[in-house]
């Protein structure tokens, strides 16, 4: 989903000018709920809005999460910001009775707060003021040790997403990661949200994303993650 | 609100700046509504070059004050992939299709002109000029000799309308413009993005870009586009294609009133996909 704000623009640096992309954390009943940290101007602006502000919404985009083959479980790990269309995706599948555990990792106690928005998340604090201490990703060898008929559902920071696509291809296990690009568009025209693929093109992340299969990506796609 | 550009009616005055635009993906994405509600008169393709190009590593994009730095590359099939896979499918747009070409001498030039001439799909060519040139390293459009050698090796090699895309980024955009009239130009579309460089906030001194440099476009180029319409404009008699940084009718209408007969929206399509038609709609109801 692409937003912008009636009133964009003049914040900090001059900007925000192109809408951000952000993912959907809950949608029914006519209402839409986003998950918003302030990284820079553009998010800066989207907290500031008050009720009856008004916003322009471009979306669905892109392709999603799709649920795991036959008998193989939902593995979701994820971290930060990202928990959002996580915690979209634990919903849907426990709509569908899929069996699944989520595996969350957090900075400190503080953003560990975000882990309500998953039910039953195993959790993971840099500063093991909540939960494991240590990465999500200990958490999620753990997991694939105690049964690796799994799918690996992942959304966060880029250093993660490499981690859990570096175990993805080692172990065998199938993992579908939702990528974070800045774009100018969301729909396919600006040609600059790509991220590079395992044979060495580029592919943009608005049409072809945000999830890919982690077995589609270049080993050194972290290269030119991107401003905020 | 028709228009003529080059001997082509459109139906108004408003189109598509180069690689800004990509219908084949924006069906994907809108369906069948994009045909419905096309926003703009005429078509115009991203860049086409010889061979396939993937393009620059990411990051491609970097925001300014109020606008975009970009490093895309000129991501495109090549010219084979292009008449083969992209041409059928946006030669059924509903309005004529301009083919952008880019070659970085006379000969690739020469070549893709002849490859697209019995293309009956294709209403007139762009010819990208923002290329530089591999012996002087000076972009071909940047200077109006090297631009009048280039026309003069190419200009018969195709029977349709040309456009010759001029870059912003030369000491005197009126003389290379007079340089494109004098060497067979049927029209001249302008401004192209402006050299730009996005320093990484992390690494003093690199740039932000996978590619480099990149080009600037968005509202902050907007009066610089509007000097350069009116220069050339001033030293010209061909038809203008004006585009930098337009995001309404009012500003669209300071192109058209600076001599320009067509303009067209490019970096605002990325803000809404939906600007460019409300542009097209302002546009009539201040006529």
């Amino acid at each position: 989903m692409l937003t912008s704000s009636v009133r964009w623009g003049g914040g900090s640096d001059e900007r925000p000018y192109l809408p951000r992309a952000i993912s959907v954390l809950a949608a029914g009943d006519g209402q839409l709920s986003f998950v918003l940290e302030v990284v820079g101007p553009g998010t800066e602006r989207l907290v500031e809005l008050g009720a009856g502000d008004r916003l322009r919404l471009l979306g669905p985009l892109g392709k999603g999460f799709t649920a795991p083959d036959g008998d193989r479980r939902a593995v979701i790990c994820g971290g930060g910001i990202g928990i959002a269309p996580l915690a979209m995706l634990q919903h849907q599948l426990l709509a569908q009775e899929v069996e699944l555990v989520a595996l969350l990792g957090f900075r400190d106690g503080a953003h560990a707060a975000g882990a309500k928005l998953l039910a039953g998340a195993q959790i993971a604090t840099d500063d093991g003021s909540v939960g494991h201490r240590g990465l999500v990703t200990e958490l999620l060898l753990a997991e694939l040790d105690r049964d690796a008929r799994a799918v690996i559902y992942s959304c966060g920071p880029p250093q993660m997403l490499e981690a859990v696509r570096a175990i993805s291809v080692a172990s065998g296990v199938p993992a579908q990661l939702a990528l974070e690009a800045p774009m100018a568009c969301g729909y396919g025209a600006c040609f600059g949200c790509v991220v590079k693929i395992n044979d060495g093109s580029f592919r943009r992340t608005c049409l072809d994303g945000p999830v890919v299969s982690a077995d589609q990506l270049a080993t050194d796609w972290l290269l030119g993650e991107g401003q905020r | 609100m028709s228009v003529d550009l080059c001997g082509i009616e459109l139906a108004h005055p408003v189109i598509n700046g180069s690689g800004t635009f990509d219908v084949i993906a924006a069906r994907r994405v809108f369906g069948a509504s994009l045909d419905e509600q096309f926003p703009f008169s005429a078509f115009v393709s991203k860049t086409i070059t010889l061979q396939p190009r993937i393009g620059n590593p990411p990051p491609r994009l970097f925001e300014t004050p109020a606008g975009l730095v970009n490093s895309i590359g000129l991501p495109n099939r090549g010219l084979a992939g292009y008449l083969e896979h992209d041409l059928p499918e946006l030669a059924t747009l509903a309005v004529p299709l301009i083919t952008n070409v880019m070659g970085s001498n006379a000969d690739e030039v020469g070549e893709l002109f002849e490859a697209l001439e019995g293309r009956e799909e294709i209403a007139a060519i762009e010819l990208n000029v923002s290329c530089p040139n591999v012996k002087t390293g000076l972009d071909i459009g940047s200077d109006p000799a090297e631009l009048h050698r280039l026309l003069a090796a190419v200009r018969d090699k195709t029977s349709k309308p040309l456009i010759v895309k001029l870059t912003p980024n030369t000491a005197d955009v009126a003389l290379v413009a007079s340089a494109a009239e004098a060497s067979g130009a049927d029209a001249v579309s302008l401004i192209n993005t402006l050299r730009a460089f996005a320093a990484d906030p992390a690494q003093p001194g690199k740039p932000w870009l996978g590619g480099g440099s990149g080009g600037q476009s968005g509202a902050a180029i907007r009066a610089v586009a509007l000097a350069q319409t009116s220069a050339v404009a001033a030293a010209v008699k061909l038809p203008i294609i004006a585009m930098g940084g337009i995001s309404s009718a009012a500003n669209g209408r300071q192109f058209l009133d600076a001599g320009a007969v067509v303009i067209a929206v490019g970096t605002e399509s990325f803000r809404d996909p939906a600007a460019a038609g409300a542009i097209r709609d302002g546009l009539a109801q201040l006529a």
